[in-house]
C-alpha cells in the first residue's frame, strides 16, 4: 500500500534553531532518505519551498482568481511529503516517527487512494 | 410415539432445545474466532461480520432441525465463507469483487476444518492506537465480545445512532488505511499490549457507574480472561484480569439498592462475593509466578488486601508507593495519602495530601481531605462545598452530602 508522509511544521521552530541544529536536522533528513532508499520503499519525496512563494488558484464561475500565499493563517505548514511504497499502517507509523520533521511538528500518515472504481461507484 | 399438540416428536423437541443450546454456545466461543479469520483473509471486518451473522441466521434454522454439526465452529466458518461470496458477488466494482472472490477463496469449505484462533489478532487490530479511544472500545465490545450496538450504546449512555456511526468509521478506517490484524512484532508489543489493557480497562470503568452497569464489567473480565489465556506470559495480562474480578466481587456492596454509594469501611463484608475473590487471587497468583512487576498486578494485590478480615494499611501504602514509582499519577498519590493515613494517622495524610498538585478540579481530592481534617477535628466546611460542586452526578453528591452530616455537632 501506498502511504503518503505529509510534514507539517511551524515555520517558525526552522527559523529559530542555531546554526548547529539546522545542520544536525538536515543530516538527520539525509540519513532518513538513505535509509528509506536503500530499504526500496520510497516512491518519491521532497521539500517545499516556503510558503512565502505559494500561489493561490480558484476557478469560480469560469473566472480564474490568482492571489499571493495560502489560505489560512495556520501555524504548521505543509513543508515536504514521502511518499512509501509499505504492507501497513504500521510500517508507514514507523516511517513517520523515523522522520525529523515529526520530531518538532507532525507527520500526517495517509493512505493513498488504489481503488478509483470504487470510489466512482 | 407422543405427539404435541404441533405434532412434533418429543425426540424432535429435545434435538430442537438441544440445538439452541449449541447455538447460544457457538455465538459466545466461536463468534469472534470467526470474525477473526475472515475478517484478515478478507481484509474488511464489516464484511466479515455481516457473513458471520448470516452464518448464526442460518444456524438458527438449521442446527434445531437437522441436529448439531459435529464441529459448530468450522460450520460456522464454512457457512460464512459462501455467505461473503453470495455478498461479493453483488460488489458494484469488477476489481474490488475479483480481490474479493480470490481472498474469499482461499478459505476452507471444509464444514470439519480445524479453526485457528486469531482472536488476538482482531484484539489488537480493535486496540490500534490509530483509532479513538472510545472507537476502539466500541469495537472490542461489538467483535470480540459479540455485544450489540443498542447494548454498547446503553453501557457508554451514547445514542445508538452515534454508536453505529462509530463502529462504521472504525472498521472503514481498519480496512483503508491498512491497520493489520496481526499480534504486533516484539519492538511494537508493550507499547501496543499498553492500550489493549487500557480499552479494556475503561470497559470496567464505564460500568462501574453511576449507574453501575455490571454487564460491562463482566464483559471487560471476560476480554481480559481471553487475553491472559492467549498471552500466558505476560503478566500484566494476568493482572488485568486478577484487578477486574476483585472489583467486581465488591459490586453488590458498593451501592445499596437505592443507588447510595458506600465507602469500602462500611461496606456490608456479607454482600462481597468470595468465590470471585478466590478467582482474582488465583488470577493474581498467576501473574506474580511470572516476576514482572506492573501497575495492574499492584492495584490487584492492593484490592486483594481490603478483603482481609483486618486491613493491612501499612502493606498497602507501600504497595501504593510502589505503584507511584511505575505509573505516577496524582490520582495514585492521592490513593497512597489516603492508605498513610490509616497506617500512620491523618496528619501524615493531610501532609501528603497538601502535597499533590493537579487535582484542584477532583472532587475526590476534596472529600478525602474534608475527611482527614473533620478526623483531626478542623474545619473541613469547605473542603466538602468544594466536593461537593465538583461531584459528577447525584449519586457522588448524595454520598458526601451523608458524609457532612457527620460534621453536625
Amino acid at each position: 500500500m501506498q502511504y503518503m508522509l505529509l510534514i507539517y511544521n511551524e515555520p517558525s521552530s526552522w527559523e529559530s534553531m542555531s546554526e548547529a541544529q539546522r545542520g544536525e536536522t538536515y543530516q538527520a533528513y539525509t540519513t532518513f532518505t538513505e535509509e528509506l532508499q536503500a530499504s526500496g520503499k520510497m516512491v518519491s519525496g521532497d521539500a517545499l519551498q516556503d510558503t512565502s512563494t505559494a500561489t493561490a488558484v480558484r476557478v469560480r464561475d469560469g473566472q480564474t482568481l490568482t492571489t499571493d500565499g495560502p489560505f489560512a493563517e495556520t501555524k504548521e505548514v505543509l513543508g515536504g511529503y514521502y511518499l512509501i511504497d509499505v504492507d501497513t499502517l504500521d510500517e508507514a507509523l514507523e516511517w513517520a516517527a523515523k522522520l525529523p520533521g515529526s520530531w518538532y511538528g507532525t507527520v500526517e500518515v495517509r493512505p493513498l487512494v488504489t481503488d478509483y472504481e470504487t470510489m466512482s461507484a | 410415539m407422543v405427539r404435541d399438540g404441533r405434532g412434533a416428536t418429543a425426540r424432535d423437541r429435545l434435538r430442537n432445545d438441544v440445538g439452541i443450546e449449541e447455538l447460544t454456545r457457538a455465538y459466545r466461543d466461536e463468534r469472534a474466532k470467526s470474525v477473526a479469520i475472515l475478517g484478515r483473509v478478507l481484509g474488511d471486518l464489516d464484511l466479515a461480520e455481516d457473513a458471520v451473522q448470516d452464518a448464526f441466521v442460518r444456524a438458527a434454522e438449521r442446527w434445531p432441525r437437522d441436529g448439531v454439526p459435529a464441529n459448530p465452529g468450522a460450520w460456522i466458518v464454512a457457512t460464512a465463507r459462501n455467505r461473503a461470496i453470495d455478498r461479493i458477488r453483488r460488489e458494484q466494482t469488477l476489481a474490488r469483487k475479483t480481490e474479493l472472490l480470490a481472498r474469499a477463496e482461499t478459505l476452507s469449505e471444509d464444514e470439519e476444518a480445524v479453526i485457528p484462533d486469531e482472536r488476538l489478532e482482531l484484539i489488537f487490530a480493535c486496540c490500534h492506537p490509530a483509532l479513538a479511544a472510545e472507537a476502539q472500545v466500541a469495537l472490542t465490545l461489538s467483535l470480540v465480545g459479540g455485544l450489540t450496538t443498542p447494548e454498547i450504546a446503553r453501557g457508554f449512555l451514547v445514542p445508538e445512532a452515534t454508536l453505529a456511526q462509530r463502529l462504521v468509521r472504525a472498521k472503514r478506517k481498519i480496512r483503508d488505511a491498512g491497520i493489520p490484524l496481526r499480534v504486533p512484532p516484539e519492538h511494537l508489543l508493550p507499547d501496543r499490549l499498553r492500550t489493549v489493557f487500557a480499552a479494556i480497562y475503561l470497559v470496567c470503568n464505564a460500568g462501574y457507574g453511576p449507574p453501575p452497569r455490571q454487564e460491562l464489567c463482566v464483559e471487560a473480565s471476560r476480554l481480559a480472561a481471553v487475553l491472559a489465556t492467549l498471552m500466558p506470559d505476560e503478566a500484566e495480562a494476568h493482572g488485568l484480569h486478577a484487578l477486574l474480578l476483585l472489583q467486581d466481587a465488591r459490586r453488590d456492596a458498593r451501592v445499596t439498592p437505592a443507588g447510595e454509594l458506600v465507602l469500602l469501611e462500611d461496606q456490608d463484608r456479607e454482600l462481597w462475593d468470595m468465590h470471585e475473590v478466590e478467582q482474582g487471587r488465583d488470577a493474581l497468583d498467576r501473574a506474580l509466578v511470572l516476576r514482572l512487576p506492573g501497575p495492574y498486578q499492584l492495584q490487584a494485590a492492593i484490592a486483594s488486601l481490603h478483603f482481609e478480615p483486618e486491613t493491612d494499611w501499612e502493606q498497602i501504602a507501600l504497595l501504593y508507593g510502589r505503584l507511584a514509582e511505575l505509573a505516577p499519577s496524582p490520582v495514585v498519590e492521592l490513593n497512597r495519602a489516603v492508605a498513610v493515613a490509616m497506617a500512620d494517622g491523618p496528619e501524615a495524610g493531610l501532609e501528603l495530601l497538601d502535597a499533590i498538585s493537579g487535582l484542584d478540579d477532583y472532587y475526590l481530592y476534596h472529600s478525602a481531605r474534608a475527611d482527614l481534617l473533620r478526623r483531626l477535628g478542623r474545619s473541613a466546611a469547605s473542603d466538602y462545598e468544594r466536593a461537593l460542586a465538583l461531584a459528577p452526578s447525584e449519586v457522588e453528591r448524595d454520598f458526601l452530602r451523608r458524609r457532612q452530616n457527620l460534621l453536625a455537632p
